[in-house]
């Protein structure tokens, strides 16, 4: 299983702050495909993925355990 | 006593600046971040802050490290604040210390700019007639590799 964490509009328009999903082993790509389709979350080309904390790119392989973060472009300070 | 932290509970700078003091510094910059309440003329009520907390502090602690490496006998903290915040709180306070002046200025501009590209913290503006996310305030960011500049 895959936890999928949400962040700012990504939480609001799902209504929810965590996903899961099941499977074994996919891209992060294969993933933001996923969550457009089964989900209807909107548009994520982007939006940045970080795998078990550390930004990861499309091609990443993301496995059983992990936890992923979409992070939408960021605004701190 | 965390010198990268997310906190919920109103900051307070003594204490930041504290956490950088030592007697090889010469100079100590501090910059605060403080909620306005005009931009480009839309009135704003409060700002919610979110984050993705264990990520955010482990990006800050990075930006420490990276100015570590870039001005020699640097020290940084910085601390980031959370939840509702009104007109004129602080959100984000970064100390930095150095022994010349120069370097504390230099890394403390740094320490601000990496923090809106890459630290996993949301800002949502809450005007009188309505809300919203706001992404990049520099609004000229993309992610062409997919990750922030700088992130390997």
């Amino acid at each position: 299983m895959i936890e999928v964490l949400l962040f700012a509009h990504l939480r609001d328009g799902v209504g929810t702050a965590k996903l899961e999903i099941n499977t074994e082993s996919l891209t992060v790509e294969q993933l933001k495909d996923k969550l457009v389709h089964d989900f209807g979350l909107p548009d994520l080309d982007r939006v940045m993925v970080a795998i078990n904390e550390e930004y990861a790119s499309n091609q990443d392989q993301i496995k059983n355990g992990d936890t992923v973060a979409l992070i939408p472009h960021v605004s701190g300070g | 006593m965390k010198r990268f932290e997310i906190v919920e509970a109103p900051i307070d700078v003594q204490q930041v600046i504290d956490k950088v003091s030592s007697r090889e510094a010469g100079a100590i910059t501090t910059f605060i971040g403080t909620v306005r309440e005009w931009t480009k003329g839309k009135r704003t009520v409060y700002l919610e802050y979110q984050a993705y907390v264990p990520m955010a502090e482990k990006k800050l602690a990075q930006i420490g490290t990276e100015i570590e490496e870039k001005w020699d006998k640097a020290k940084v903290a910085i601390s980031h604040r959370i939840g509702h915040l009104d007109i004129s709180d602080i959100a984000v306070v970064i100390a930095v210390s150095s022994p010349h002046r120069k370097a504390a200025y230099e890394a403390n501009e740094y320490a601000i700019e990496r923090i809106k590209e890459m630290v996993p913290i949301w800002k949502k503006e809450n005007w009188d007639n309505g809300e919203s996310w706001i992404g990049d305030q520099r609004e000229n960011t993309s992610y062409p590799t997919g990750r922030p500049e700088g992130e390997k």
